[in-house]
């Protein structure tokens, strides 16, 4: 057998695979979007129905929340984390980068231990506060699994800022307000919106997390599960499931562009 | 063995000619290199002749009388020494070694002896359990070759084999290289760019540029008798004396040489070792720089031809930059080449 | 002065970040473990909660570990020569190819489940049977095993070590065997840890791809979270701890191991 014949046939199982499970299923889910009473229109109703275009508003206000506020507070403790060692450190990682491979339905149920009706806030807080089951939780959800990502491509991005930039900046009289805007921020730049998209993208598609907590609310997930199986709407789930794959893919692309590496997972 | 090419050629898909077509004999036990800047086609030739790259259609490649064109690399025999090693990472210094003989499926007692004595051949016996990332520049060089000759191939090629290690140790290693492939009595190729590699190690060495061999002979024949102004240039650093040429006489900025033929339609060489310094030498030139090499100077002179010339000087005094010095060089020390349009 | 403030609130934010994260973990833990979870810890501590959970789940538990262990087995059998292949044939099409196949990584679990279901719905022997799960999962945990594979090929010169390996008389098939695999190996033990971690949590598309006979894990943590007492769900969620948060460190400890080698 030859170099290239064997290299090819190393490749077969592969292409094989994907092309059954991968490849003809996607296209199955295409063609079924076009299949129903409103035809290719279907796309159109999802922008003009209000249910649809509520949802999809929401899922993505929910999202964006989400990842600004991963973005704060991944970056703050990342940059932390980086520039300071001390005792504990090590734990401090460990507990950050924890819930990586939790399954989305599990963090929804840490938040009803938050927040939901026998919840930490509503045991320790008078009268009623229960906020599992409404944007906020739902928000608070998507921050517990983005903290981790955003956080270790922020560190990653971090070690690999020289510091050299900053004790220049330092040098020339620049203030320590003035280096993080002009020297630290730039600098992970890149990382900030590869992480950030990585983040939003994740909340978008985020199902586990939505099927514990949206009981009252709708986002695009909950609402592709429930046309499929209660409404039996199947041309609007494949219609909803192609319009989020290529948005979360897109911006995956992106995110992959400018750092090299995604931590993805479902949520 | 001997090796014998004929016609063969290497054209890469984009059209690049790396090799034009090319013969090229072997004989049995001879060390040959091939010569040249980077770019000439000469690893590309090794390549061809180890099985790594496939030649043009018409090619023939001749291992004494079989004709290996078709046989991939692992079926040719061939030993191969790689600019990087190529060693394997996950593999002990021995398990390296007895690879090939592994391949061979030899049985496990024969390996073993096998190996003890190519890694005694190369003085590697210390090393033998080691991991390859333990090791030094130099001494991974050497299980490069002992991984290479443990099987006994019919061939043995050497890839730039030193360009890895500092200067220092090449030069140990060079000396070294050159002894042990005499003891292993084997025919080799090796490729390099360093003409005091090949001088040092080969018996023929092989000038190739832009991708044809322009001279092949003994090193001591290359350096006293270069055909073309390349290999004049190449191997030992001739410097072309330009001027006008006037029957015998060469007319130089600085002064007129006898020439020892007619030099009309030649360029005239000299080495930095024929240009002598002395008091009432025939042309006259300007010191520029005066560089103090431990035995000897080397000191470049403006004035005599159009471009500056160095001279050896072996002196315990040296003239100083900007003196006016008198230059004579023998007429016999002269080479006349014929003119060049391109000088690479 | 300024620096230190600037300091206290980065590690006022970070300390904060780490409760939110770690404050469920242990209420969870803790409500496992409590007799009465409503009465607080005052209540005792028992371990029926857990034994109950051994009672109720043991069937989805077992069947998500050998789903975890034949989903290894698929990714390194596709994944081993798929990622030697795309490491020596590199061009456009193997990047195309690899693309592709990390569509997963990007596409909600959810989408693909439901692309799944229509083409192969209809085929009730494969829909009902456990290879249907395992094909999500494969279909979801490929690319990682891949990458990490790749990732450690790419950071070695493995056309000159192959060869060398060919100069030595090896076939390409023990090129493959005795020069790729092993040094691929830091890649591979990434990627299997990477690829067991994920099938044991993944929920996204085994919740569309599962039968009622063929509950994994998380599925069944989801079952319990919407119907059993929540001490029941809680210790259903400690004993999934337990089984994930020593596979996720080794996970992390390999792919750092294998992202040195890759520098």
């Amino acid at each position: 057998m030859t170099n290239r014949t064997f290299v090819m046939a190393c490749l077969t199982p592969l292409f094989i695979f994907s092309l059954l499970f991968l490849a003809l299923p996607l296209g199955r889910l295409f063609l079924a979007s076009g299949e129903g009473d409103a035809g290719w229109a279907v796309y159109l109703d999802i922008v003009r129905k209000p249910r649809y275009l509520n949802t999809l508003v929401l899922t993505v206000l929910v999202s964006l929340a989400t990842t600004i506020a991963a973005l704060v507070v991944s970056t703050t403790a990342g940059m932390f984390l980086v520039r300071n060692r001390f005792w504990g450190r090590g734990t401090v990682l460990s507990v950050l980068t924890l819930p990586l491979a939790f399954p989305g339905v599990v963090i929804g149920f840490l938040i009803i231990l938050l927040g939901g009706r026998q919840g930490l806030v509503n045991q320790l807080t008078p009268g009623h506060v229960v906020f599992a089951y409404s944007a906020i939780g739902l928000f608070l959800g998507y921050l517990y699994f983005s903290i981790p990502r955003v956080l270790l491509t922020v560190m990653a991005a971090a070690e690999k800022l020289d510091p050299a930039l900053e004790e220049a900046a330092r040098t020339m009289g620049a203030s320590p307000y003035r280096v993080v805007m002009d020297v630290i921020i730039p600098g992970l730049m890149p990382s900030l919106v590869a992480s950030g998209a990585i983040a939003f993208a994740t909340a978008m598609g985020a199902f586990g997390t939505a099927f514990t907590l949206a009981t009252n609310i709708d986002v695009i997930p909950m609402v592709i599960y429930t046309e499929f199986t209660l409404s039996a709407n199947i041309a609007m789930a494949s219609a909803l499931s192609i319009v989020l794959g290529i948005i979360t893919w897109i911006l995956l692309l992106i995110a992959r562009s400018l750092s090299g590496s995604t931590v993805a997972g479902g949520g | 063995m001997t090796l014998r090419l004929t016609h063969t050629a290497k054209t890469y898909p984009d059209g690049t000619e790396a090799l034009l077509p090319t013969d090229l004999s072997v004989g049995k036990g001879e060390i040959v290199s091939l010569l040249g800047p980077s770019g000439c086609g000469k690893t590309t030739l090794l390549r061809i002749i180890a099985g790594l790259e496939t030649p043009d259609a018409g090619s023939d490649i001749w291992f004494d009388d079989d004709n290996v064109t078709a046989l991939p690399v692992e079926r040719r025999q061939v030993g191969m020494v790689f600019q990087s090693y190529a060693l394997f990472p996950n593999m002990s210094v021995r398990a390296n070694i007895g690879y090939g003989l592994k391949m061979q499926r030899l049985p496990k007692s024969e390996i073993d002896a096998r190996v003890t004595e190519v890694l005694e051949m190369c003085q590697l016996q210390p090393f033998a359990a080691r991991a390859i990332t333990a090791l030094s520049g130099g001494q991974r060089q050497r299980v490069a070759l002992a991984r290479a000759i443990a099987p006994r191939p019919r061939l043995l090629l050497l890839d730039e084999p030193l360009s890895a290690l500092d200067a220092s140790l090449r030069e140990i290693l060079r000396d070294e290289l050159a002894v042990l492939l005499r003891e292993f009595d084997i025919t080799a190729i090796f490729v390099t760019h360093d003409q005091d590699e090949a001088m040092a190690i080969a018996d023929r060495v092989a000038v190739m540029s832009h991708g044809r061999i322009v001279q092949s002979g003994t090193p001591e024949d290359l350096y006293r008798n270069p055909t073309s102004s390349f290999v004049a240039g190449f191997v030992g650093n001739a410097m072309p004396l330009r001027g006008k040429a006037d029957g015998t006489k060469l007319h130089l900025n600085g002064g007129t040489l006898t020439l020892p033929m007619d030099g009309v339609g030649q360029t005239v060489f000299v080495r930095a070792e024929d240009v002598q310094i002395i008091k009432n030498g025939p042309l006259r030139g300007k010191v520029e720089t005066v560089t103090f090499l431990g035995t000897h100077y080397r000191i470049g002179i403006s004035g005599i031809a159009s471009d500056t010339i160095a001279s050896i000087h072996s002196g315990q005094v040296a003239p100083k930059v900007g003196d006016t010095i008198n230059v004579s060089i023998k007429p016999e020390t002269l080479m006349l080449l014929p003119d060049e349009a391109d000088v690479a | 002065m300024l620096k230190s403030k600037i300091k206290m609130l980065q590690l006022a934010v970070t300390l904060l970040a780490c409760a939110f994260l770690f404050v469920p973990i242990v209420l969870s833990v803790m409500a496992g473990l409590t007799v009465n979870y409503f009465q607080g810890i005052s209540s005792g501590l028992t371990l029926k909660w857990v034994f109950q959970v051994w009672d109720l789940y043991a069937g989805s538990i077992f069947l998500s570990m050998w789903l975890a262990v034949a989903c290894l087995f698929c990714t390194l059998i596709i994944g081993l020569p798929a990622a030697y292949g795309l490491a020596r044939h590199p061009g456009w099409m193997s990047r195309l190819l690899e693309e592709f196949i990390s569509l997963p990584l990007a596409i909600p679990g959810l989408a693909l489940a439901l692309a799944l279901l229509q083409l192969y719905g209809s085929m009730k022997g494969f829909r009902a049977s456990w290879t249907f799960i395992l094909v999500g999962h494969v279909l979801y945990t490929l690319p990682f095993m891949v990458r990490s594979i790749l990732a450690v090929l790419a950071s070695m010169d493995l056309k000159t070590l192959e060869e060398g390996a060919a100069s030595l008389g090896a076939s390409p098939w023990q090129r493959f065997r005795d020069i790729v695999v092993p040094n691929a190996m830091p890649g591979i033990l990434a990627g299997a840890l990477t690829v067991v971690t994920l099938s044991i949590g993944e929920f996204n598309l085994t919740w569309m791809l599962h039968t009622p006979y063929l509950k994994t894990l998380p599925v069944g943590l989801a079952d319990s979270y919407a119907s059993m007492r929540l001490e029941i769900a809680s210790a259903y969620t400690l004993v999934f701890f337990i089984l994930i948060v020593p596979l996720l460190m080794a996970m992390q400890w390999a792919s750092a191991r294998a992202q040195r080698i890759t520098q």
